[in-house]
């Protein structure tokens, strides 16, 4: 049995993924980043949305918590203030994460909280069959786009940087052992760190615009992708029409925890040596 | 008199949590809340607590939840634009079984309305919020004692039971100051959930069908469990089953109504001998019971029933006020939310009046105590 299994909740597969699915590669690469590292399963807290990749923490042999749908970083951000001891990871969609749940993913990016985010993107919703998200390309087919997506998508690693996440990659289940390595990264990184990983939905958005098999699509990951280290020495006409994949930010910076962490000690310290009057809220009772 | 201090209601409402054991708050700006916010951004960090302003309201209550699976009592405080958006992680709270407070600091609605504006509009709100059959419960204080004290009790009601317990407030109370002597620490009854002993047999949702309360784990202390508002069976996985899902719906709402007794909490004022009884909760019980006992002194028989506990609605107490009770008055600053129940409870044993304010202003109690005569005077009219 190999090292990540330690990690999966047996007794609760087989998975409901459809055949083809990339979400299962994804959640492996994470559990084998978990496996290196020797994470402790019970300090870890994985927490997630709502859609297909969210039911990825019930395979998981940690405390994991399934929320309300765009809502994983903000549950998971009560549960990292409330206990900064422990490792949070949140697993989320490209839905979940950058349409309902946008704000909650700009503000944890902001704060710089120590915040392992993993966003598979299988560029639509799934779960409920196939409608265009914010990652859907535009041009492409999805059952509320009959006549092709016209809305712009994001770029999710360059919103996520910009927005202040201290690390940031990307890979595809393609590249499994760059996923993996990421993963490993991000949960390293002191902050708010951010993964996505481009995953296939061969059921929904490759069957209406004629991606071919969950193979097909994987090529097309492999086409498509340019690693950020081969692209730094390629003419701007061969990038055109690929999107890169590896580490594309790795800034520490102080972590939001930590620093609160410390003016609540400040505030103890200062306040337990208080000499004078009624513990209480005495300036606020005039 | 060293624990006498002039205060408001929304500072009374904080102290309360802090003297229940609040260690975790997440809220966003809104009037006529904001103090409480404030006073716990100050004061937590005292207590080794943790105090943090989210982006909006449904961030701020899914942060509370998150909290609270940590083993951390946790709040909110919030207004009607706000409470509106919490409605769903409400929901969560119910089906997870989650301990939750929230404060509503009721105002002007609906939508943004009249921010600074006292009303009573979230009467059922706070019950019907959310979607689904779920359980909740609902104090209102009428004073700025009793927000310090329904506070410690909404904390201990949501330890004991795990629901969202929500302290209804309104733009009176929670800034209306009042000399409060407040009550020593070791004299307050605090209830902390009940924790499971050790991992390895632990069965998350394993309770007696008939409204019993599981055990909870704390996240991060080996349990390894899972959380999920998907309908779950007793390990906490979700399932598709119609009886699954039956047996969990019954026994989370069950657990409210049967102990609905314990939870019912209510103050009277001359309702042993009144024809005339009014009914009401929060600022306007303040005018109704100067009403009352202005009425009484003009020779009226008139009564005052002001609820503490709103949800689950104190239906079996009108059984024992009934007895002389002709008129029944409900003022209540919206359109008559607890004049309804109030008419079900009743059950047509005497006339029930809606008298629903929605100008923003305070009832004054002339005009509860005009209602009263006028209405006596009409009685007795046609009993002659």
């Amino acid at each position: 049995m190999s090292e990540s299994m330690k990690y999966m909740r047996q007794g609760r597969l087989p998975h409901i993924w459809c055949p083809g699915c990339g979400h299962g590669t994804v959640t492996g690469a994470l559990t084998r980043a978990i496996a290196r590292l020797k994470l402790d399963k019970n300090k870890t807290i994985i927490v997630s949305g709502i859609g297909c990749s969210s039911r990825a923490p019930g395979y998981l042999d940690f405390d994991t918590l399934h929320t309300a749908h765009g809502r994983a970083i903000a549950f998971a951000t009560g549960i990292k203030v409330a206990k900064p001891e422990l490792k949070v990871i949140v697993l989320t969609g490209d839905g979940d994460c950058t349409a309902i749940g946008g704000n909650h993913f700009i503000h944890a990016a902001r704060r710089n909280i120590d915040i392992t985010t993993i966003v598979m993107n299988n560029n639509i919703y799934g779960m409920t069959s196939g409608q265009y998200s914010p990652m859907t390309p535009k041009g492409f087919l999805a059952t509320t786009a009959p006549y092709g997506n016209v809305e712009r998508s994001f770029d999710l690693s360059k919103l996520a940087i910009a927005a202040g996440a201290t690390y940031v990659g990307r890979a595809t289940t393609y590249h499994v052992q760059l996923l993996t390595d990421l993963i490993e990264k991000a949960l390293l990184n002191k902050g708010f760190s951010v993964i996505e990983a481009v995953t296939q939905c061969p059921t929904y958005l490759g069957r209406k615009n004629k991606l071919g098999s969950a193979v097909d699509m994987l090529n097309w990951f492999k086409d498509g992708a340019v690693n950020v280290k081969a692209a730094s020495a390629l003419p701007p006409e061969r990038l055109a029409g690929k999107f890169l994949i590896g580490e594309l930010h790795a800034a520490p910076e102080p972590e939001f925890t930590e620093v609160y962490g410390n003016v609540v000690s400040q505030v103890q310290r200062k306040f337990d040596q208080f000499q004078g009057g009624v513990r209480g809220c005495e300036q606020n009772s005039d | 008199m060293p624990n006498a201090k002039l205060m408001q209601g929304n500072e009374a409402c904080t102290l309360g949590a802090l003297a229940a054991g609040l260690e975790f708050f997440a809220g966003y700006p809104i009037t006529p809340s904001t103090e409480i916010a404030e006073l716990c951004a100050e004061e937590l960090p005292k207590l080794g607590g943790k105090f943090l302003q989210m982006e909006d309201e449904i961030g701020s209550i899914a942060a509370i939840i998150g909290a609270s699976l940590t083993g951390k009592k946790s709040m909110t405080a919030t207004s009607g634009p706000g409470f509106s958006l919490m409605q769903e992680c409400i929901g969560y709270s119910s089906l997870c079984e989650i301990p939750i407070v929230i404060i509503n600091v009721q105002r002007m609605g609906p939508s943004t309305g009249m921010p600074t504006s006292p009303a009573q509009g979230d009467v059922m709100q706070a019950r019907w919020g959310t979607h689904g059959d779920h359980p909740v419960i609902v104090l209102a204080p009428g004073n700025v004692k009793e927000c310090f004290e329904l506070t410690v009790r909404a904390f201990n009601l949501a330890e004991k039971y795990r629901v969202p317990v929500i302290v209804l407030m309104d733009e009176v109370i929670g800034h209306m100051r009042e000399k409060v002597i407040l009550p020593e620490q070791s004299s307050i009854k605090v209830v902390n959930r009940k924790a499971p002993a050790a991992p390895g047999s632990y069965v998350p949702y394993a309770a007696d069908p008939n409204g019993g309360v599981p055990d909870m784990a704390p996240f991060g202390e080996g349990f390894r469990w899972h959380v999920t508002g998907l309908f779950h069976d007793e390990t906490g996985f979700p399932s598709n089953k119609g009886e699954v899902a039956d047996t969990l719906l019954r026994r989370i709402n069950l657990k409210v109504e049967k102990n609905e007794p314990e939870i019912r909490d209510y103050a009277v004022e001359g309702v042993d001998d009144c024809d005339t009884l009014v009914v009401t909760f929060g600022c306007s019980a303040m005018s109704a019971l100067s009403a009352v006992r202005q009425a009484r002194k003009n020779g009226i028989k008139a009564g005052l029933l002001r609820l503490k506990t709103i949800w689950p609605f104190p239906e079996a107490t009108f059984d024992g006020i009934m007895g002389h009770v002709k008129r029944v008055i409900v003022p209540e600053m919206n359109l008559g939310q607890l004049a309804g129940e109030v008419e079900r409870a009743v059950a047509r044993r005497a006339a029930v009046e809606r008298l629903g304010k929605v100008n923003g202003e305070l009832f004054r109690p002339e005009e509860i105590l005009s209602v009263i005569t006028n209405g006596a005077a009409r009685t007795a009219e046609a009993s002659k």
